[in-house]
Protein backbone atom coordinates (compact mmCIF):
# COMPACT_ATOMS: atom_id res chain seq x y z
CA UNK A 1 0.00 0.00 0.00
CA UNK A 2 1.37 3.12 -0.83
CA UNK A 3 -0.04 6.46 1.65
CA UNK A 4 0.40 9.84 0.63
CA UNK A 5 -0.47 12.68 3.07
CA UNK A 6 -0.33 16.43 1.62
CA UNK A 7 2.01 16.81 -0.56
CA UNK A 8 3.27 20.11 -1.73
CA UNK A 9 5.34 20.51 -4.59
CA UNK A 10 6.67 23.62 -6.85
CA UNK A 11 8.54 24.82 -9.59
CA UNK A 12 9.86 28.15 -8.66
CA UNK A 13 6.02 30.32 -8.26
CA UNK A 14 3.82 27.52 -10.19
CA UNK A 15 2.73 25.74 -6.82
CA UNK A 16 2.15 22.01 -9.29
CA UNK A 17 0.74 19.97 -5.73
CA UNK A 18 -1.39 21.86 -3.66
CA UNK A 19 -1.76 19.41 -0.73
CA UNK A 20 -2.64 15.90 -2.04
CA UNK A 21 -3.37 13.29 0.00
CA UNK A 22 -4.46 9.60 -1.02
CA UNK A 23 -3.51 6.00 -1.01
CA UNK A 24 -3.11 3.34 -3.36
CA UNK A 25 -4.26 -0.15 -2.05
CA UNK A 26 -2.07 -3.98 -3.16
CA UNK A 27 -3.71 -5.87 -5.82
CA UNK A 28 -5.45 -3.09 -7.41
CA UNK A 29 -5.09 -0.81 -10.17
CA UNK A 30 -5.24 2.83 -9.03
CA UNK A 31 -5.84 5.38 -11.59
CA UNK A 32 -4.86 9.23 -11.49
CA UNK A 33 -6.78 11.12 -14.14
CA UNK A 34 -6.93 14.66 -14.83
CA UNK A 35 -6.66 17.15 -17.93
CA UNK A 36 -2.84 17.74 -19.16
CA UNK A 37 -1.56 20.18 -16.80
CA UNK A 38 -3.38 19.14 -13.32
CA UNK A 39 0.00 17.72 -12.16
CA UNK A 40 -0.69 13.93 -12.88
CA UNK A 41 3.30 13.90 -13.89
CA UNK A 42 4.47 15.50 -11.15
CA UNK A 43 3.04 13.62 -8.72
CA UNK A 44 3.59 10.21 -10.13
CA UNK A 45 7.43 11.78 -10.16
CA UNK A 46 7.28 12.49 -6.57
CA UNK A 47 5.74 9.28 -5.82
CA UNK A 48 8.72 7.67 -7.47
CA UNK A 49 11.20 9.84 -5.87
CA UNK A 50 12.73 11.32 -8.66
CA UNK A 51 11.17 14.53 -7.93
CA UNK A 52 12.08 16.36 -4.37
CA UNK A 53 8.55 17.73 -2.40
CA UNK A 54 8.42 20.98 -0.29
CA UNK A 55 5.81 19.16 2.20
CA UNK A 56 4.24 16.25 2.77
CA UNK A 57 5.03 12.35 3.28
CA UNK A 58 5.05 9.65 1.23
CA UNK A 59 4.66 5.94 2.67
CA UNK A 60 5.65 2.82 0.97
CA UNK A 61 3.87 -0.03 3.10
CA UNK A 62 4.83 2.40 6.21
CA UNK A 63 8.00 3.08 5.15
CA UNK A 64 8.01 6.72 4.63
CA UNK A 65 10.42 7.19 1.75
CA UNK A 66 11.54 10.71 3.12
CA UNK A 67 12.88 9.58 5.94
CA UNK A 68 14.56 6.27 4.23
CA UNK A 69 18.84 5.85 3.99
CA UNK A 70 20.14 5.68 0.28
CA UNK A 71 20.68 2.08 0.76
CA UNK A 72 17.00 1.84 1.73
CA UNK A 73 15.68 3.98 -1.12
CA UNK A 74 17.92 1.67 -3.88
CA UNK A 75 16.26 -1.46 -2.22
CA UNK A 76 13.19 -0.16 -1.97
CA UNK A 77 13.45 1.02 -5.73
CA UNK A 78 14.15 -2.52 -6.82
CA UNK A 79 10.69 -3.38 -5.62
CA UNK A 80 9.31 -0.69 -8.06
CA UNK A 81 8.84 -1.17 -11.87
CA UNK A 82 7.95 1.60 -14.00
CA UNK A 83 6.14 2.03 -17.89
CA UNK A 84 7.01 4.93 -19.01
CA UNK A 85 4.97 7.15 -21.24
CA UNK A 86 7.35 6.57 -24.43
CA UNK A 87 8.52 2.87 -22.84
CA UNK A 88 12.07 4.39 -22.34
CA UNK A 89 13.65 1.40 -23.44
CA UNK A 90 17.79 0.89 -23.73
CA UNK A 91 18.00 1.59 -27.53
CA UNK A 92 21.47 0.43 -27.08
CA UNK A 93 19.69 -3.13 -26.40
CA UNK A 94 18.03 -5.77 -27.53
CA UNK A 95 14.74 -6.34 -26.57
CA UNK A 96 15.97 -9.51 -24.12
CA UNK A 97 18.39 -7.17 -23.34
CA UNK A 98 16.20 -4.91 -21.73
CA UNK A 99 13.92 -7.27 -20.20
CA UNK A 100 17.06 -8.86 -18.64
CA UNK A 101 19.02 -5.57 -17.45
CA UNK A 102 16.63 -5.63 -13.78
CA UNK A 103 18.13 -8.93 -13.38
CA UNK A 104 21.42 -8.30 -14.00
CA UNK A 105 21.65 -5.09 -12.11
CA UNK A 106 19.78 -6.71 -8.61
CA UNK A 107 20.24 -10.32 -8.55
CA UNK A 108 22.75 -12.61 -8.87
CA UNK A 109 20.99 -15.19 -11.38
CA UNK A 110 22.93 -17.10 -13.95
CA UNK A 111 23.03 -16.33 -17.51
CA UNK A 112 20.61 -18.98 -18.37
CA UNK A 113 18.59 -18.35 -15.23
CA UNK A 114 17.85 -14.68 -16.71
CA UNK A 115 17.41 -15.67 -20.58
CA UNK A 116 14.91 -18.30 -18.56
CA UNK A 117 12.76 -15.73 -16.49
CA UNK A 118 13.11 -12.92 -19.26
CA UNK A 119 11.23 -15.52 -22.03
CA UNK A 120 8.60 -16.35 -19.37
CA UNK A 121 7.81 -12.75 -19.08
CA UNK A 122 8.10 -11.66 -22.80
CA UNK A 123 5.71 -14.70 -23.56
CA UNK A 124 3.16 -13.17 -20.32
CA UNK A 125 3.01 -10.10 -22.36
CA UNK A 126 2.10 -11.84 -25.61
CA UNK A 127 5.66 -11.26 -27.88
CA UNK A 128 6.84 -14.97 -27.38
CA UNK A 129 9.74 -14.30 -30.63
CA UNK A 130 10.81 -10.68 -29.90
CA UNK A 131 14.00 -11.34 -28.20
CA UNK A 132 16.54 -10.45 -30.64
CA UNK A 133 14.82 -7.28 -31.78
CA UNK A 134 16.00 -4.01 -31.40
CA UNK A 135 13.34 -1.49 -29.85
CA UNK A 136 13.50 0.31 -32.69
CA UNK A 137 12.09 -2.28 -35.00
CA UNK A 138 9.37 -2.82 -32.51
CA UNK A 139 5.95 -1.08 -32.93
CA UNK A 140 4.65 1.27 -30.10
CA UNK A 141 2.28 -1.27 -28.83
CA UNK A 142 4.94 -4.21 -29.08
CA UNK A 143 7.56 -1.68 -27.17
CA UNK A 144 4.58 -0.70 -24.43
CA UNK A 145 4.07 -4.58 -23.61
CA UNK A 146 7.91 -4.48 -23.33
CA UNK A 147 8.63 -1.98 -21.23
CA UNK A 148 5.82 -4.06 -18.92
CA UNK A 149 7.48 -6.96 -19.16
CA UNK A 150 10.99 -5.03 -18.23
CA UNK A 151 8.84 -3.74 -15.32
CA UNK A 152 7.84 -6.92 -13.88
CA UNK A 153 10.47 -9.51 -14.61
CA UNK A 154 11.71 -8.86 -11.08
CA UNK A 155 9.05 -9.30 -9.07
CA UNK A 156 8.25 -5.84 -7.98
CA UNK A 157 5.95 -4.79 -5.20
CA UNK A 158 4.76 -1.91 -6.81
CA UNK A 159 3.83 -0.59 -10.49
CA UNK A 160 3.68 2.38 -12.08
CA UNK A 161 2.59 3.12 -15.44
CA UNK A 162 2.88 6.24 -17.42
CA UNK A 163 0.43 7.60 -20.08
CA UNK A 164 0.59 3.56 -20.56
CA UNK A 165 -1.61 3.76 -23.74
CA UNK A 166 -0.79 7.08 -25.22
CA UNK A 167 0.20 6.93 -28.98
CA UNK A 168 -1.76 2.89 -29.07
CA UNK A 169 -4.69 2.37 -31.27
CA UNK A 170 -8.03 1.49 -29.07
CA UNK A 171 -7.22 -2.20 -29.47
CA UNK A 172 -3.92 -2.38 -28.20
CA UNK A 173 -4.88 0.04 -25.59
CA UNK A 174 -7.81 -1.97 -24.58
CA UNK A 175 -4.67 -4.97 -24.72
CA UNK A 176 -2.10 -3.09 -22.62
CA UNK A 177 -5.11 -1.96 -20.23
CA UNK A 178 -6.16 -5.91 -19.95
CA UNK A 179 -2.75 -7.05 -19.29
CA UNK A 180 -1.91 -4.52 -17.00
CA UNK A 181 -5.16 -5.71 -15.21
CA UNK A 182 -4.15 -9.16 -15.02
CA UNK A 183 -0.76 -8.50 -13.83
CA UNK A 184 -1.75 -6.69 -11.14
CA UNK A 185 -4.32 -9.54 -10.34
CA UNK A 186 -2.00 -12.26 -10.64
CA UNK A 187 0.96 -11.14 -8.80
CA UNK A 188 -0.75 -8.61 -5.93
CA UNK A 189 1.01 -5.40 -6.83
CA UNK A 190 0.02 -2.22 -6.10
CA UNK A 191 -0.52 -0.52 -9.54
CA UNK A 192 -0.49 3.03 -9.73
CA UNK A 193 -1.32 4.20 -13.81
CA UNK A 194 -1.41 8.49 -14.57
CA UNK A 195 -4.20 8.47 -17.53
CA UNK A 196 -6.22 10.03 -19.38
CA UNK A 197 -8.06 7.77 -21.46
CA UNK A 198 -11.25 7.52 -20.31
CA UNK A 199 -11.46 3.81 -21.85
CA UNK A 200 -8.91 2.77 -19.23
CA UNK A 201 -10.89 4.70 -16.45
CA UNK A 202 -14.16 2.25 -17.48
CA UNK A 203 -12.61 -0.61 -17.60
CA UNK A 204 -9.62 -1.22 -14.90
CA UNK A 205 -10.20 1.96 -12.68
CA UNK A 206 -10.67 0.12 -9.32
CA UNK A 207 -10.12 3.30 -7.78
CA UNK A 208 -9.66 6.57 -9.51
CA UNK A 209 -8.04 9.93 -8.17
CA UNK A 210 -8.91 12.78 -9.90
CA UNK A 211 -6.68 15.74 -10.15
CA UNK A 212 -7.75 19.81 -10.77
CA UNK A 213 -5.30 22.58 -10.99
CA UNK A 214 -2.94 20.36 -8.43
CA UNK A 215 -5.49 19.91 -5.89
CA UNK A 216 -7.25 15.82 -5.08
CA UNK A 217 -11.10 17.04 -6.55
CA UNK A 218 -12.31 13.68 -6.14
CA UNK A 219 -11.55 9.46 -5.44
CA UNK A 220 -13.98 6.71 -6.16
CA UNK A 221 -14.18 3.87 -8.46
CA UNK A 222 -15.32 3.07 -12.14
CA UNK A 223 -18.80 2.16 -9.89
CA UNK A 224 -19.12 5.34 -8.37
CA UNK A 225 -17.45 7.56 -10.86
CA UNK A 226 -21.11 7.15 -12.81
CA UNK A 227 -23.18 7.72 -10.08
CA UNK A 228 -21.04 11.43 -8.91
CA UNK A 229 -22.94 14.72 -9.39
CA UNK A 230 -19.45 16.01 -8.50
CA UNK A 231 -19.25 19.01 -11.55
CA UNK A 232 -15.61 18.56 -12.13
CA UNK A 233 -15.51 15.50 -12.99
CA UNK A 234 -18.30 14.95 -14.89
CA UNK A 235 -17.46 17.94 -17.31
CA UNK A 236 -13.97 16.02 -17.71
CA UNK A 237 -15.11 12.71 -17.65
CA UNK A 238 -17.92 12.67 -19.66
CA UNK A 239 -17.27 15.59 -21.88
CA UNK A 240 -17.52 13.06 -25.47
CA UNK A 241 -21.71 12.75 -26.18
CA UNK A 242 -20.39 8.83 -26.76
CA UNK A 243 -19.83 8.74 -22.88
CA UNK A 244 -22.60 10.90 -21.89
CA UNK A 245 -24.09 7.70 -23.18
CA UNK A 246 -22.78 5.53 -21.66
CA UNK A 247 -23.30 7.48 -18.44
CA UNK A 248 -27.24 7.43 -18.94
CA UNK A 249 -27.71 3.78 -20.18
CA UNK A 250 -25.54 3.04 -17.02
CA UNK A 251 -27.90 4.84 -14.55
CA UNK A 252 -30.93 3.23 -16.52
CA UNK A 253 -29.83 0.09 -16.12
CA UNK A 254 -28.94 0.01 -12.40
CA UNK A 255 -31.81 2.65 -11.17
CA UNK B 1 25.91 33.87 -12.13
CA UNK B 2 25.21 30.79 -14.38
CA UNK B 3 28.63 29.85 -15.20
CA UNK B 4 29.63 29.82 -11.30
CA UNK B 5 26.05 27.51 -11.08
CA UNK B 6 26.77 25.11 -13.50
CA UNK B 7 31.08 25.48 -12.47
CA UNK B 8 29.64 23.91 -9.12
CA UNK B 9 27.08 21.23 -10.43
CA UNK B 10 29.80 20.32 -12.63
CA UNK B 11 32.12 19.20 -9.32
CA UNK B 12 28.79 17.56 -7.59
CA UNK B 13 28.34 15.32 -11.36
CA UNK B 14 31.89 14.25 -10.77
CA UNK B 15 31.38 13.40 -7.01
CA UNK B 16 28.40 11.53 -7.70
CA UNK B 17 29.81 9.38 -10.41
CA UNK B 18 31.92 7.71 -7.97
CA UNK B 19 29.40 7.21 -5.59
CA UNK B 20 26.85 3.76 -5.64
CA UNK B 21 29.31 1.88 -8.17
CA UNK B 22 27.48 -0.15 -10.39
CA UNK B 23 27.92 -3.92 -10.97
CA UNK B 24 31.11 -4.61 -11.93
CA UNK B 25 29.97 -7.57 -14.15
CA UNK B 26 27.88 -5.22 -15.55
CA UNK B 27 30.10 -2.15 -15.41
CA UNK B 28 32.89 -4.15 -17.38
CA UNK B 29 30.57 -5.14 -20.20
CA UNK B 30 29.91 -0.82 -20.20
CA UNK B 31 34.28 0.05 -20.30
CA UNK B 32 34.94 -2.61 -23.24
CA UNK B 33 31.55 -1.23 -25.52
CA UNK B 34 32.80 2.48 -24.58
CA UNK B 35 36.72 1.59 -25.38
CA UNK B 36 35.70 0.71 -28.52
CA UNK B 37 33.55 3.65 -29.47
CA UNK B 38 35.80 6.04 -28.30
CA UNK B 39 39.29 4.66 -28.26
CA UNK B 40 38.66 2.26 -31.15
CA UNK B 41 36.10 4.04 -33.14
CA UNK B 42 38.53 7.16 -33.39
CA UNK B 43 41.58 5.31 -34.01
CA UNK B 44 41.38 6.21 -38.24
CA UNK B 45 40.23 9.58 -38.31
CA UNK B 46 43.72 10.62 -35.54
CA UNK B 47 46.06 8.53 -37.62
CA UNK B 48 44.54 10.08 -40.74
CA UNK B 49 44.83 13.85 -39.31
CA UNK B 50 48.39 12.91 -37.41
CA UNK B 51 49.88 11.36 -40.68
CA UNK B 52 49.30 14.20 -42.71
CA UNK B 53 49.47 17.00 -40.22
CA UNK B 54 53.21 15.85 -39.71
CA UNK B 55 53.53 16.20 -43.30
CA UNK B 56 52.14 19.56 -43.67
CA UNK B 57 54.41 20.39 -40.39
CA UNK B 58 57.53 18.88 -41.93
CA UNK B 59 56.90 20.91 -45.61
CA UNK B 60 56.30 24.59 -43.86
CA UNK B 61 59.35 24.01 -41.61
CA UNK B 62 61.76 23.12 -44.64
CA UNK B 63 59.98 25.82 -47.07
CA UNK B 64 60.93 28.67 -44.61
CA UNK B 65 64.11 27.41 -43.55
CA UNK B 66 65.85 28.96 -46.50
CA UNK B 67 68.98 30.37 -44.65
CA UNK B 68 72.04 27.22 -46.15
CA UNK B 69 73.74 28.26 -42.27
CA UNK B 70 71.06 26.41 -40.52
CA UNK B 71 71.29 22.39 -40.81
CA UNK B 72 68.94 20.26 -42.46
CA UNK B 73 68.12 18.13 -40.17
CA UNK B 74 66.15 21.02 -38.08
CA UNK B 75 63.57 19.56 -40.22
CA UNK B 76 62.98 16.78 -38.44
CA UNK B 77 63.88 18.16 -34.93
CA UNK B 78 61.28 21.16 -35.55
CA UNK B 79 58.48 18.34 -36.73
CA UNK B 80 59.06 15.75 -33.67
CA UNK B 81 58.78 18.89 -31.13
CA UNK B 82 55.26 20.24 -32.96
CA UNK B 83 53.73 16.89 -32.85
CA UNK B 84 54.97 15.52 -29.07
CA UNK B 85 54.83 18.87 -27.27
CA UNK B 86 51.61 20.56 -28.66
CA UNK B 87 49.74 18.12 -31.84
CA UNK B 88 49.38 15.25 -31.03
CA UNK B 89 47.99 15.79 -27.28
CA UNK B 90 46.13 19.32 -27.81
CA UNK B 91 45.38 19.74 -31.77
CA UNK B 92 43.56 15.57 -31.01
CA UNK B 93 42.11 16.61 -28.20
CA UNK B 94 40.83 19.60 -30.06
CA UNK B 95 39.10 17.21 -32.94
CA UNK B 96 38.16 14.76 -30.52
CA UNK B 97 35.71 17.02 -28.46
CA UNK B 98 33.78 17.29 -31.66
CA UNK B 99 34.10 13.85 -32.74
CA UNK B 100 33.98 11.95 -29.08
CA UNK B 101 32.49 14.92 -27.35
CA UNK B 102 29.50 15.35 -29.85
CA UNK B 103 28.91 11.67 -29.51
CA UNK B 104 29.23 11.30 -25.67
CA UNK B 105 26.23 14.51 -25.44
CA UNK B 106 24.15 13.19 -28.19
CA UNK B 107 23.87 10.11 -26.80
CA UNK B 108 23.69 10.85 -23.06
CA UNK B 109 20.85 13.58 -23.92
CA UNK B 110 18.99 11.70 -26.01
CA UNK B 111 18.40 9.24 -23.47
CA UNK B 112 17.47 12.13 -21.05
CA UNK B 113 14.79 13.15 -23.58
CA UNK B 114 13.59 9.45 -24.16
CA UNK B 115 13.48 9.49 -20.22
CA UNK B 116 16.32 6.48 -20.22
CA UNK B 117 18.03 7.92 -17.63
CA UNK B 118 14.79 8.64 -15.10
CA UNK B 119 14.52 4.78 -15.74
CA UNK B 120 17.86 4.04 -14.55
CA UNK B 121 17.15 6.32 -11.19
CA UNK B 122 13.30 4.77 -10.81
CA UNK B 123 15.40 1.08 -10.93
CA UNK B 124 17.57 2.54 -7.98
CA UNK B 125 20.61 2.72 -10.45
CA UNK B 126 22.97 5.38 -9.87
CA UNK B 127 22.50 6.28 -13.60
CA UNK B 128 25.98 9.02 -13.29
CA UNK B 129 27.81 5.90 -12.22
CA UNK B 130 26.59 4.09 -14.96
CA UNK B 131 26.84 6.44 -17.73
CA UNK B 132 29.53 8.62 -17.07
CA UNK B 133 32.15 6.35 -14.90
CA UNK B 134 32.58 3.87 -17.66
CA UNK B 135 33.27 6.63 -20.98
CA UNK B 136 35.97 8.30 -18.44
CA UNK B 137 37.56 5.08 -17.66
CA UNK B 138 37.64 4.27 -21.29
CA UNK B 139 39.39 7.30 -22.43
CA UNK B 140 42.09 6.31 -19.79
CA UNK B 141 43.21 4.79 -23.10
CA UNK B 142 43.57 8.20 -25.04
CA UNK B 143 47.18 8.76 -23.88
CA UNK B 144 47.12 4.93 -26.15
CA UNK B 145 45.75 7.01 -29.34
CA UNK B 146 47.80 10.33 -28.94
CA UNK B 147 50.73 7.80 -28.70
CA UNK B 148 49.80 6.77 -32.10
CA UNK B 149 49.68 9.87 -33.11
CA UNK B 150 52.56 11.19 -32.24
CA UNK B 151 54.20 8.09 -34.52
CA UNK B 152 52.43 8.41 -37.46
CA UNK B 153 52.53 12.21 -37.09
CA UNK B 154 56.54 11.58 -37.11
CA UNK B 155 56.30 8.78 -39.96
CA UNK B 156 53.59 11.48 -42.44
CA UNK B 157 56.82 14.41 -41.67
CA UNK B 158 59.67 12.17 -42.71
CA UNK B 159 57.14 10.69 -45.59
CA UNK B 160 56.70 14.26 -47.05
CA UNK B 161 60.45 15.19 -46.66
CA UNK B 162 62.07 11.98 -48.44
CA UNK B 163 59.14 12.06 -51.11
CA UNK B 164 58.96 15.75 -51.41
CA UNK B 165 62.88 16.14 -51.44
CA UNK B 166 63.10 18.26 -48.75
CA UNK B 167 65.57 16.46 -47.34
CA UNK B 168 67.05 13.21 -46.74
CA UNK B 169 66.18 10.27 -44.42
CA UNK B 170 69.33 10.35 -42.98
CA UNK B 171 68.76 13.92 -41.90
CA UNK B 172 65.25 13.57 -40.84
CA UNK B 173 66.18 10.77 -38.17
CA UNK B 174 69.73 12.78 -37.12
CA UNK B 175 66.85 15.31 -36.22
CA UNK B 176 64.12 13.75 -34.47
CA UNK B 177 67.06 12.21 -32.18
CA UNK B 178 68.80 15.66 -31.82
CA UNK B 179 68.27 16.48 -28.04
CA UNK B 180 65.68 14.39 -27.22
CA UNK B 181 64.44 15.09 -23.57
CA UNK B 182 62.17 12.08 -22.33
CA UNK B 183 60.29 14.86 -19.90
CA UNK B 184 58.81 16.08 -23.16
CA UNK B 185 56.80 12.27 -23.42
CA UNK B 186 55.73 12.62 -20.35
CA UNK B 187 54.36 16.56 -20.18
CA UNK B 188 52.98 15.35 -23.41
CA UNK B 189 51.24 11.75 -21.59
CA UNK B 190 50.02 14.60 -18.37
CA UNK B 191 48.42 16.73 -20.77
CA UNK B 192 46.92 13.95 -22.50
CA UNK B 193 45.49 12.42 -19.24
CA UNK B 194 43.77 16.05 -18.37
CA UNK B 195 42.27 16.11 -21.35
CA UNK B 196 40.81 12.48 -21.48
CA UNK B 197 39.05 13.78 -18.67
CA UNK B 198 37.83 16.76 -19.91
CA UNK B 199 37.00 14.52 -23.20
CA UNK B 200 34.83 12.01 -20.63
CA UNK B 201 33.12 14.75 -17.93
CA UNK B 202 32.45 18.10 -20.18
CA UNK B 203 30.33 16.80 -23.02
CA UNK B 204 28.40 13.87 -20.56
CA UNK B 205 27.67 17.06 -17.97
CA UNK B 206 25.67 18.79 -21.01
CA UNK B 207 24.05 16.26 -22.19
CA UNK B 208 23.06 14.45 -18.49
CA UNK B 209 21.64 17.93 -17.33
CA UNK B 210 19.73 18.64 -20.40
CA UNK B 211 16.43 19.96 -21.40
CA UNK B 212 13.99 20.03 -23.94
CA UNK B 213 13.54 17.80 -26.57
CA UNK B 214 15.85 16.64 -30.15
CA UNK B 215 16.89 20.34 -31.16
CA UNK B 216 17.67 20.79 -27.69
CA UNK B 217 19.98 18.03 -27.74
CA UNK B 218 22.34 19.00 -31.18
CA UNK B 219 22.66 22.71 -28.92
CA UNK B 220 23.53 20.67 -26.22
CA UNK B 221 26.56 19.23 -28.72
CA UNK B 222 27.48 22.44 -30.02
CA UNK B 223 27.63 23.94 -26.26
CA UNK B 224 29.92 20.92 -25.08
CA UNK B 225 31.92 21.07 -28.05
CA UNK B 226 32.57 25.17 -27.13
CA UNK B 227 33.23 24.11 -23.40
CA UNK B 228 35.91 21.42 -24.06
CA UNK B 229 37.58 23.18 -26.43
CA UNK B 230 37.81 26.37 -24.41
CA UNK B 231 38.78 24.06 -20.95
CA UNK B 232 41.49 22.24 -23.13
CA UNK B 233 42.94 25.33 -24.27
CA UNK B 234 43.10 27.07 -20.91
CA UNK B 235 44.28 23.73 -19.33
CA UNK B 236 47.06 23.37 -21.68
CA UNK B 237 48.30 27.24 -20.57
CA UNK B 238 48.32 26.39 -17.79
CA UNK B 239 49.74 22.69 -17.37
CA UNK B 240 52.90 24.29 -19.94
CA UNK B 241 53.03 27.07 -17.61
CA UNK B 242 53.76 24.54 -14.81
CA UNK B 243 55.70 21.64 -16.23
CA UNK B 244 57.82 23.86 -18.62
CA UNK B 245 57.50 27.01 -17.34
Amino acid sequence: MIEVKGLHKSFGDAHILKGISTSFSKGKTNLIIGQSGSGKTVFIKCLLGLFDYEEGSISYDGKIFSQLTEDEKRNLRAEIGMVFQGSALFDSMTIAENVMFPLQMFTKMSKVEMEERADFVLKRVNLPDAHKKMPSEASGGMQKRVAIARAIVNNPKYLFCDEPNSGLDPNTAIVIDNLIQEITDEYQITTVINSHDMNSVMEIGEKIVFLKDGLKAWEGSKETIFKTDNKIVTDFVYSSNLFKKVRRMYIEENS
Amino acid sequence: MSYIHNIGAYFLMIAEMFRKPTKWSVMKTLILKDIDDLIIGSLGIIAFISFFVGGVITIQTALNIDNPLIPKYLVGFATRQSVILEFAPTFTSIIMAGKVGSFITSSIGTMRVTEQIDALEVMGINSLNYLVFPKTIALLLYPFAIAIGMFLGILGGMAACVFGGYSTLADYIIGIQTDFDTFHIFYAFIKTFVFAFILATIPSFHGYYMKGGALEVGKASTTAFVWTSVAIILLNYILTDMMLG
